[in-house]
């Protein structure tokens, strides 16, 4: 039996391995730490104190501004994903389209988005955006006064949804290969069936790239929950104007390195890790009645 | 239904000719099959049809009208594509109904159409299933369907059955020889399969590197093949071809073939001195005909009804015989083979067909 199994799933494990002895080795220890933490009192100076469920009480019940970074962060997820992801489709399928020449072509179309996760895009953004950033004098040569985009409460945040708009790289990709791996004549057929290009992509492409798309979703939900660095960046590390760009991230940051509030802030990380569980969940759940798959059994 | 004329049809890639200004009438109603080796243009020229590839030289008419800037849509005309193209997420009866949802149609009428195209193929109780849950040759019966409902003018069959296993081709081909005599429609049939071509074809057109090299029906193709090309592509096994050189000294033309005793040829209307002679293999007789001579077997094909001998002449030409089966053979005998005068095609230095001149004597 366990030969059995040995010789069948060695392989498997031996490719693994160099994920799971990182896990093992670095991530884990640390992620069980925290787990402890999160139930403790801990400044970094003094040694841990058991508090059992109360950093989880006063989170729940107390912190105004944990509410706050919920909704920041839910905001910017309901937002950025849906316009990252769209973005991502229509570059791929214009590359699909017409501009199949080179693989440089796809290179450039990779790169804002590559440069667009880096820190110096973000100080970039802070500039273009600011009150007498580039965008305003643009919009001045129309006759328009911009607003301070960045530093009112009430824009802030859609500048970062912008800036995640151009993050549209590696969904792109992998849209492209799932557009690339719709059969041709599936449209040639529908075309010649008279099949308006609109519904051509609503009941063709659509469907067919369903598994990519819901890959490319939990992916980016993950990924947009963590949002960090432009956050940090553009808010100057506190999550201002009046806490707009107060991410769950920034905030855990804060408490964290700026209060040495370790405990609270390995409960923060706890509540972040649920949440993204949940909607991971969530997505998992409801695919079977979205996703088609092709080699599907049943 | 429609006729279709095709004028000085030409088709470039660049600087790259693929298909070099065809003409063709096709008749309304008639079921023409492209035939020619991979890579001729077949598909080209079929998709030029259909308008999923722009025409880029001459006309194409469906009826009396010219549809070169015509959207496929618009064409009414229904494709049955090689993949069959079926839409992996649609069940059958969704597959056969969604082109039909693109025109504004009476949803009973829809469904008329598509009860009687699933009763027409027997696929009724295959409705509910994907594409994925349906072997090769119900896919292949869906894809057809599907064509059927839209009751176009014109049908266009891409090589739809290479995807299938022996035994069902000859099956489907059946089906859809039954299916144009129900239905009557015109039918352009691409194949490589000269089989499928002679045996469902009113006439066939064989193309060869984009262009035309002769378009007949099936016996025309068989007995007077216009050039070498046409002789060697249709038939199965393939035609025997001889070089021979002409001998014209002595007032009557005499044909010398390597391994093979000379012979008179019959007047020819041509002057080369070389010409090559081609003779079927049903045509070559074991121990009798007109012009004989010895060979051995090398190898004999037995196929129950026929048997196939490959026969190397003294030459070291190996000579294709179809015999009765009757009799067996050994490779390694020596047997005497002979063909008559008759049953020769002649083609001249350039290759082309030069047809003897009836003796005047004979005529009188
Ligand atoms: N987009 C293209 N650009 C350049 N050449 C092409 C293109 N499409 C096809 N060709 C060339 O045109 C020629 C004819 O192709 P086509 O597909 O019509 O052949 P076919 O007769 O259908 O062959 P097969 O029996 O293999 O299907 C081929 O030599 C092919 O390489
Ligand atoms: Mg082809």
């Amino acid at each position: 039996m366990i030969k059995r199994f040995i010789a069948r799933n060695a392989p498997g494990y031996i490719f693994l391995s160099p994920w799971l002895l990182g896990f093992f080795l670095l991530a884990l220890g640390p992620i069980l730490a925290s787990l402890y933490l999160s139930f403790t009192k801990y400044d970094m100076v003094s040694d841990p104190r058991w508090v059992g469920f109360a950093n989880y009480e006063y989170m729940f019940t107390r912190d105004r501004r944990f509410w706050k970074a919920l909704e920041v962060t839910f905001t910017y997820v309901a937002l950025a994903v849906p316009a990252r992801l769209i973005m991502a489709l229509s570059v791929a399928m214009l590359l699909d389209k017409g501009l199949r020449t080179i693989g440089l072509y796809r290179a450039i179309f990779y790169l804002p988005s590559l440069l667009g996760a880096s820190i110096a895009i973000a100080i970039l953004w802070r500039q273009l955006f600011e009150q007498n950033g580039v965008v305003n004098q643009v919009l001045a040569v129309f006759g328009i006064e911009g607003l301070a985009w960045i530093t009112n409460p009430d824009t802030s945040l859609y500048t970062l949804v912008i800036l995640a708009m151009w993050q549209f790289g590696s969904p792109m990709l992998i849209f492209l290969a799932g557009l690339r791996g719709i059969p041709r004549d599936l449209y040639e057929a529908a075309e010649i069936d008279g099949t308006p290009k609109w519904r051509q992509f609503t009941r063709i492409t659509l469907p067919l790239l369903a598994p990519v798309i819901f890959f490319n979703l939990v992916l980016q939900t993950i990924e947009s929950f963590k949002t960090f660095s432009s956050a940090f960046i553009i808010s100057n590390g506190t999550g201002a104007p009046a806490d707009s760009l107060l991410f769950f991230t920034v905030y855990l940051f804060n408490e964290a390195f700026k209060f040495f509030r370790m405990g609270y802030a390995s409960a923060l990380a706890w509540v972040l890790l649920l949440i993204i569980g949940a909607f991971t969940a969530i997505a998992f759940l409801t695919s079977k009645y979205w996703v088609h798959y092709e080699n599907e059994r049943d | 239904m429609a006729g279709l004329t095709l004028r000085n049809v030409g088709k470039r890639y660049g600087a790259l000719s693929i298909i070099k200004g065809l003409n063709l009438d096709i008749h309304d109603g008639e079921f023409l099959v492209l035939v020619g080796p991979s890579g001729c243009g077949k598909s080209t020229l079929l998709r030029m049809i259909a308008g999923l590839e722009d025409i880029t030289d001459g006309t194409v008419a469906i009826g009396n009208r010219i549809v070169n800037d015509l959207p496929a849509s618009k064409r009414e005309l229904s494709m049955v594509f090689q993949s069959y193209a079926l839409y992996p997420h649609m069940t059958v009866a969704k597959n056969l109904a969604f082109g039909l949802q693109n025109f504004k149609m009476p949803k009973a009428e829809m469904e008329r159409r598509v009860a009687e195209a699933a009763r027409i193929l027997q696929i009724e109780k295959l409705m509910d299933r994907k594409p994925r849950q349906l072997s090769g040759g119900q896919k292949q019966r869906v894809a057809i369907g599907r064509a059927i409902v839209r009751e176009p003018q014109l049908f266009l069959f891409d090589e739809p059955l290479s995807n299938l296993d022996a035994e069902l081709r000859v099956q489907m081909r059946a089906e859809l020889a039954s299916l144009y005599a129900r239905l009557g429609t015109t039918m352009i049939y691409v194949t490589h399969d000269q089989v499928e071509a002679m045996t469902m074809a009113s006439r066939i057109v064989v193309l060869r590197a984009g262009k035309i090299e002769q378009v007949g029906t099936p016996q025309e193709l068989y007995t007077r093949p216009q050039n070498l090309f046409v002789a060697g592509f249709i038939g199965s096994p393939k035609i025997n071809m001889l070089q021979a050189k002409v001998d014209r000294a002595s007032g009557e033309a005499v044909a010398t073939v390597p391994g093979l005793p000379a012979f008179s040829l019959p007047t020819l209307p041509s002057a080369d001195d070389g010409l090559t002679l081609c003779v079927r293999p049903g045509a070559v007789h074991i121990g009798a005909g007109e012009v004989m001579t010895q060979g051995t077997i090398r190898l004999v094909e037995y196929l129950g009804n026929e048997s196939l001998l490959h026969i190397a002449l003294s030459s070291g030409q190996v000579l294709l015989v179809s015999d009765n089966g009757k009799t067996s053979y050994r490779s390694g005998e020596t047997i005497s083979i002979g063909f008559d005068r008759s049953d020769l095609h002649y083609f001249d230095a350039a290759g082309q067909r030069v047809e003897p001149i009836q003796n005047e004597s004979r005529l009188q």
